[in-house]
């Protein structure tokens, strides 16, 4: 183990780069698309309404690495060159905005409707009223699940070994093919992702505990 | 046009079945082994036996915090290395398991801490044993709180399955990827259609929740 750490320490230190910038690209851009359709899904307006509910639907439930290689496959092929990394952002940007999205909209709906009518009547427009009123008191609590989505993204951020995105699982795999050496070069990759994903999901629960009480 | 009609052949669609039946029954064992032993788990990690239920609970968090795809690496290249050497269906069955189950008994313990515990006192007053109590009084309850959770984690175990492809189990995302590696105008068509096949399964299983869940409640 001690020998993997040695020799291929500048390869990991990449990985663990690329998955975690992936994570945090995927972690931004998700978070805007997932509000934005979740406000499409709590409208008046029942056909942005039923938008919202598709997307949500059809992302949900179809497999992150499905999504990941279309875009690595016909992105290339119809559209623009792009490597594997940046097809495997989207894919898991898509991917993960759907889930932010039933989060996100689970929580405009627990904002007690009050809130929106008081506004409304105090003279804001509906989308002040959202952006200024709702939405900042359903972020607040939404962030618990934000964090545990994004301890997802960083264990879902391996599908980038799948389209050659150089993330820390696409090291661990050529570390364990060039060391010949399996079982350590997995267990160090395994660490590596313990080291970001542990530690958060403890201060995850943490956070919850605190805000339940 | 053409292409998808080309694509959509019976040959094909038979292949892509014959992938998809793989893909159902690697789910199928995998949610019924996980079932198991993650409610086993659970159970012993909310029971608070000495040391016992600290390093069930250490190894949950760990295998939790994992990536599926690097315990998938290694149950199939790694533990040949430790003399035993699974087959490619067992292999990927065995992650699957080994993940979701750890998923599953941190769910299953959430929900039996909330199961009320004048539920546990009041059977332990009518004369149940501490055992007789958590299995027919406690379990049930637990479960029937946690459905919508335990059927969104089954979900995400079908979806997971599309991984293993990466050890070559001929699964539907594997069989996708053989026909259109023969030709790439069916690469469009072969993924819409693998698509809708996942989004019919785990959209039915997500409907199925919701009525369980209102049943139920």
């Amino acid at each position: 183990m001690a020998y993997i750490l040695t020799h291929y320490w500048s390869e990991l230190i990449q990985g663990l780069g690329y998955t975690l910038l992936s994570s945090v690209i995927a972690l931004v851009f998700s978070t805007v698309i997932g509000t934005m359709f979740a406000i499409f899904e709590v409208l008046p307006n029942r056909a942005m309404r039923i938008i919202g509910r598709i997307y949500i639907e059809i992302f949900r439930n179809i497999p992150l690495l499905v999504i990941a290689m279309f875009f690595y496959v016909i992105i290339p092929m119809y559209v623009a060159k792009i490597d594997g990394f940046t097809a495997g952002t989207i894919g898991l940007t898509i991917y993960t905005s759907s889930f932010i999205a039933e989060t996100v909209r689970a929580g405009i709906q627990s904002v007690d409707n009050g809130q929106m009518e008081g506004a409304r009547s105090n003279g804001l427009t509906y989308w002040q009223a959202m952006r200024y009123i709702v939405l900042p008191q359903a972020f607040k609590i939404v962030i618990p699940p934000l964090g545990n989505q994004f301890i997802n993204l960083v264990k879902n951020s391996s599908v980038l070994a799948f389209v050659a995105g150089f993330d820390l699982m696409y090291q661990g795999n050529s570390i364990a093919s060039l060391s010949l050496d399996t079982i350590n070069s997995y267990v160090v990759v395994g660490l590596f992702y313990l080291v970001i994903t542990l530690p958060l999901s403890y201060y995850m629960q943490h956070l919850e505990k605190r805000l339940a009480n | 046009m053409q292409n998808f009609i080309e694509a959509y052949s019976w040959v094909n669609m038979r292949f892509l079945l014959e992938g998809l039946w793989v893909t159902v029954e690697v789910s199928i064992i995998s949610i019924i082994a996980s079932f198991i032993i993650g409610s086993i788990l659970g159970v012993l990690r909310y029971v608070k036996i000495k040391y016992l239920s600290r390093v069930v609970g250490f190894v949950v968090d760990i295998v939790r915090n994992l990536p599926l795809i690097l315990i998938i690496f290694f149950t199939y290249f790694g533990l040949p290395h430790l003399g035993f050497k699974p087959g490619i269906i067992f292999a990927a069955v065995l992650a699957m398991t080994i993940f979701e189950s750890a998923m599953l008994a941190e769910i299953i313990r959430s929900g039996i801490l909330a199961v009320d515990y004048g539920q546990m006192e009041g059977a332990r007053a009518n004369g149940m044993s501490y055992v007789q109590a958590l299995w027919h009084i406690v379990f049930p309850q637990a479960i029937k709180k946690t459905i919508p959770t335990i059927v969104s984690q089954f979900i995400s175990l079908i979806k997971d399955t599309s991984l293993a492809t990466i050890i070559v189990l001929p699964e539907l995302l594997n069989h996708a990827q053989i026909i259109y590696g023969q030709n790439s105008a069916y690469i469009i068509p072969m993924f819409v259609m693998i698509a809708v096949m996942y989004f019919i399964i785990c959209y039915a299983l997500s409907v199925l929740s919701r009525v369980l869940d209102k049943k139920l409640a």
